[in-house]
């Protein structure tokens, strides 16, 4: 029986099918994986984080998270407390890691809603560390990241991540040579805040200087460097208050 | 070959060189542009084009004859893109970091000319086994241009290959940096992609005259 496949009726038809089978198609693949999607998430927060307090794998120049199997039990070993920071009260909370930065950004809008802050503390050979989250905007997409600080404000490691930059340019955020620019650099001047700015042209390529507020940005990678350290000064400077109370 | 007769088997052969979608249909110019400023993107895109490809012919070639003509395009476009996604997704479950490398060329995928070219072109008249070599044909045509694209722009622009300093360091000056060679950061922007596709398309013409086009 040949069909006449270009009369409305069918096409209508057709259309409405195809949008049926490949909706119910994708629905069914994204509800069945999605609880293993969430634990991926969780357990690369984890990694993430004490990848910035520098409890990591890493050998020469690649950037390796401790093991997916090992992950709770370090985490729990390195990380001794997490807070939630609303207003001038911090108040502890064991699942802190798990408040979505984005959804309080967006919360934070009205402004009636108390912005909650999670601040992770751990400690690494003897030294308190301070991880604070930030998250902002690059050239396609969203950006993120995990500063670890001392109890003096100096950055002790970095860890930075993407959704879309550019592979080769933008994306390179999250490469050795421009995170680890990052361990030592002060954010605080006196007692102003300074924040760290990826800087075309400081003509300081080794990072040398460890107090001027910059690091070397990456070469055709200007908008991503830009929202980067914006994203530095915007989210580190909600946590300036509480962290100057420790340095006293 | 015993495997593929000959027919078949220059449907694998012939988008590598003489109907190379890049440089000889100048389609998915745009991807080569984006992602090949170093050499692992290009390969990870070549891969990904490779597997929607060859997926998304066979599936097109099988429905062909129930396609209603008026909207092709737009179910040739659903198709890509839900083939895309269910990757993504299955991907973000059992090989997470995987798929984090491989999230900002979804996009990429989806909205690739091959890709509709050859549903349209190709899968909409042929066999699905017909059309599976051709995709993997065309998608390894664009992958090889790719590959020889990145190599030349992580090599010149970073003095790297695959993250790995081949040319020296070029802050601590050893290697070829010692003797005042520089990296040319040119090489990373999108207009030097373009200059290197050109340059491959005029490579291949003077080898293969027969590619010239007369007006």
């Amino acid at each position: 029986m040949a069909k006449n496949t270009d009369s409305n009726l069918y096409t209508v038809l057709f259309a409405s099918g195809m949008v049926l089978i490949v909706g119910t198609l994708l629905a069914f693949v994204a509800s069945s994986l999605k609880e293993k999607i969430t634990e991926n998430k969780r357990i690369e927060k984890q990694q993430n984080i004490l990848y910035a307090m520098g409890v990591n794998e890493n050998d020469e120049t690649s950037v390796e998270f401790v093991s997916k199997s090992v992950v709770a039990a370090e985490f729990s070993k390195y990380i001794t407390k997490q807070l939630v920071i609303t207003g001038t009260e911090a108040v502890e909370d064991p699942n802190a890691y798990l408040i979505d930065i984005k959804k309080e950004a967006a919360d934070a809008k009205n402004p009636n809603y108390q912005r909650r802050l999670p601040l992770f503390i751990g400690e690494k050979d003897g030294v308190t560390l301070y991880i604070v989250p930030v998250r902002g905007k690059g050239l396609w997409d969203a950006i993120w990241g995990y500063i670890a600080l001392d109890d003096q404000l100096v950055v002790q490691g970095v860890y930075f991540d993407h959704q879309g930059e550019t592979p080769g340019l933008g994306s390179n955020i999250k490469e050795r040579f421009f995170m680890d620019d990052f361990k030592g650099e002060q954010i605080l001047d006196g007692d102003t805040f300074k924040g760290i700015t990826a800087a075309k042209g400081n003509a300081d390529p080794k990072n040398m200087n460890k107090t001027d507020f910059q690091v070397d940005a990456i070469a055709g990678a200007t908008i991503t460097g830009d929202g980067l350290s914006a994203m530095l000064k915007k989210d580190l400077k909600m946590y300036v208050p509480y962290l100057k109370t420790l340095k006293q | 070959m015993g495997l593929l007769s000959k027919k078949d088997a220059k449907l694998i052969t012939d988008p590598l060189a003489d109907n190379n979608p890049i440089t000889i249909q100048v389609l998915g110019i745009c991807s080569a542009l984006a992602i090949t400023a170093e050499l692992k993107a290009s390969i990870v895109m070549a891969i990904s084009v490779i597997f929607v490809l060859a997926l998304g012919n066979v599936v097109i070639s099988l429905i062909r004859n129930i396609i209603p003509s008026k909207i092709r395009i737009i179910v040739q476009l659903v198709i890509a893109a839900a083939l895309v996604i269910i990757v993504d997704q299955i991907l973000k479950a059992f090989a997470y970091e995987l798929s984090k490398t491989l999230s900002v060329f979804v996009g990429l995928i989806i909205t690739n000319c091959i890709i509709m070219g050859r549903f349209e072109a190709f899968a909409l008249a042929n066999g699905p086994w017909k059309s599976f070599l051709d995709g993997i044909g065309n998608s390894a045509g664009y992958g090889i241009i790719l590959i020889i694209v990145g190599f030349f722009r992580e090599l010149l622009g970073s003095g790297t290959l695959l993250g790995i300093k081949v040319l020296g360091d070029a802050i601590e000056k050893t290697g070829v940096y010692a003797y005042g060679y520089e990296n040319n950061g040119f090489m990373l922007l999108a207009p030097m992609a373009l200059i290197t596709i050109g340059i491959i398309i005029w490579v291949q013409r003077s080898r293969n005259t027969a590619l010239i086009e007369h007006n």
